[in-house]
């Protein structure tokens, strides 16, 4: 073998060596993350963002400042036209009805993703997921209804914290929500399935971190994102008005679930100990399951 | 990984720093995970897990309350995309009649245990077989990773799981996690809810389990999907989250029960 093909030889395997170095190390960088990008069908086949019901703060853990925010809620808050286009925190992005639309902002020269965008719904701002290292605002910086979320890869799941949202509430019909919520989301991918965990953590309102997961499905029909700009009109309520509430003991609503389905108050509140299996325990002799289902029992089947 | 490491890899990599990084190369040995290709078995899933399901974890109920923590109405089947044969069953629906057949399992089979308000215990049965016990129902499911193992005999109520860990990373990477997929079929027919929402024979439930150390302690979630020809318009889909508990001092079996 002449010099020239050893040195031929010895050029090749350098570069296979460095392929397999470029592979190795880079290999967390391209496979630990997944394909976020795209429209993402929500599968309600578990709780929606109960808007029903104007006391159903079950499964909550509330406190008792939380309760007493919660039960002084009048739903008729949202015919003020001052309040009509508040809209509600992100968490109704995993708590809502509808899907998501999911794009990126990138590198132009090198491609990565320095932020991924929620798209809005009509009564829900965007949320930006802010890819590119920068830190948390400070504590003092603005507080917006869609709040500031910074994200990172930890392995194949997506990370999200979103905080700097303004007062809102849990739910639609009135557990609160301070300015101190923190939302902490995990985006799982498992092929056209990704479910989304978020923990609630607030000082203020919560007894324990609220836990809210969901499923969405990956479809190759496009979702549109929709709204803001809301545009407010008159619903009755001339501005200045009093604000719709509750006063504390007087919410006619308060015992409307244990009628029609024979939950105890406790459960109805939103007390943390009814998140819990034991709890069935203190219950078992006592409840009643109600007479059978006849109206809004579940979608009529096609075939 | 963050991404300004990747950065700095892709920079260093691709620029003129090749034969340093050649020469540094040679000297890192390889990770433990990239061994046993060339000779000696493969890890067996319990070496090679790149996460921890074992201890103990509480389901906590969030969601669907009045679905899992008590026994719904007959004929409330909300949320659940079924079939005009199935609408005959949820309306069938006779837990005496379940209780005089023995059946009182049917709504802990694997097409709804993770749903259920439960204590979950995690371990290793052996090497490559995962057990996951339940209070609730006193039910135990093992988690097979290797296929053969996991051959049919008699349907039971949590039928055949195979199992398969999902990594993310690897390739001598540093750990960065993963999940695990559990198919499961050859299952009883059993109910998705507790009053009679029904998943058939020919059943599937493929589970997707995601570690995570979140706020308040470690979690992890479970996205189940039912796909059942019979029963299902479409797949059922649901994500359970549990908390991971120190010990087992609030482990409390109960036997299967069709009325609550």
């Amino acid at each position: 073998m002449g010099s020239h093909a050893m040195f031929g030889q010895m050029v090749t395997l350098r570069r296979a060596g460095l392929a397999a170095l470029v592979l190795i190390v880079l290999a967390p960088c391209a496979f630990a993350q997944f394909e976020i990008v795209g429209s993402w069908a929500a599968r309600n086949n578990e709780d929606i963002s109960r808007d029903s019901y104007p006391v159903d703060y079950v499964g909550l853990p509330l406190n008792d400042e939380g309760r007493t925010r919660a039960l002084a809620y009048n739903e008729s808050q949202l015919a003020m036209i001052e309040r009509q286009c508040e809209g509600w925190p992100q968490f109704y992005f995993i708590q809502g009805p509808f899907g998501l639309r999911i794009w990126s902002d990138n590198d132009p020269i090198k491609g990565q993703a320095i932020s991924y965008t929620i798209g809005a719904w009509e009564d829900r701002a965007p949320m930006t997921i802010w890819m590119d290292g920068r830190p948390e605002p400070s504590k003092y910086a603005e507080h917006t209804r869609g709040g500031y979320t910074i994200g990172r890869w930890e392995g194949n799941t997506l990370v999200a914290r979103t905080t700097h949202m303004k007062a809102g509430f849990l739910r639609k019909n009135g557990p609160p929500s301070s300015d101190q919520a923190v939302m902490t989301s995990r985006f799982y991918r498992h092929g056209d399935i990704m479910t989304v965990l978020a923990v609630v953590e607030d000082p203020i309102y919560l007894a324990e971190p609220h836990i809210i997961s969901k499923s969405f499905q990956l479809t190759a029909a496009p979702i549109s994102p929709i709204g803001p700009p809301c545009v407010s009109t008159f619903e009755g309520r001339p501005p200045g008005e009093s604000v719709p509430h509750f006063v504390p003991e007087k919410n006619p609503f308060v015992d409307e679930l244990t009628k029609m389905f024979g939950l105890p108050r406790d459960v109805v509140l939103g007390r943390r100990e009814t998140l819990y299996p034991e709890y069935r325990k203190t219950i078992k002799d006592t409840f009643v399951t109600q007479p059978a289902c006849t109206r809004n029992c579940g979608a009529a089947p096609a075939r | 990984m963050e991404v300004g490491f990747c950065e700095w890899a892709v920079d260093s990599l691709l620029g003129r720093l090749s034969f340093l990084v050649l020469a540094i190369a040679s000297l890192v040995p390889l990770p433990a995970s990239a061994q046993g290709r060339g000779g000696g078995p493969p890890p067996s899933a319990q070496a090679s897990a790149p996460i921890d399901l074992t201890g103990y974890w509480v389901a906590v109920v969030n969601e669907d309350w009045r679905y899992r923590m008590v026994t719904p109405p007959k004929g409330d089947y909300r949320g659940v995309p079924i079939t005009k044969e199935a609408l005959q069953v949820v309306n069938a629906w006779d837990p005496a009649a379940d209780e005089k057949a023995g059946e009182q399992c049917k709504s802990y089979g694997a097409g709804a245990v993770m749903r259920l308000p439960a204590r979950l215990h995690v371990t290793w049965q052996d090497d490559n077989t995962m057990k996951l016990e339940v209070d609730a129902g006193t039910q135990t499911r093992l988690f097979r990773f290797t296929p053969a193992a996991a051959a049919s005999g008699p349907p039971t109520w949590q039928g055949d799981s195979t199992a398969q860990w999902e990594r993310a990373g690897g390739r001598g990477g540093p750990p960065a996690g993963g999940s695990l997929t559990v198919v499961t079929k050859n299952m009883r027919p059993g109910y998705l809810r507790k009053n009679g929402v029904p998943y058939s024979a020919d059943a599937t439930v493929t589970e997707y389990f995601d570690v995570s150390a979140s706020p308040g302690g470690d979690m992890f979630v479970v996205t189940t999907v039912v796909d059942d020809p019979r029963y299902l318009l479409q797949p059922f889909i649901v994500s359970s989250h549990f908390k991971k508990e120190a010990d087992g001092s609030k482990w409390d079996p109960t036997p299967c029960s069709a009325r609550w």
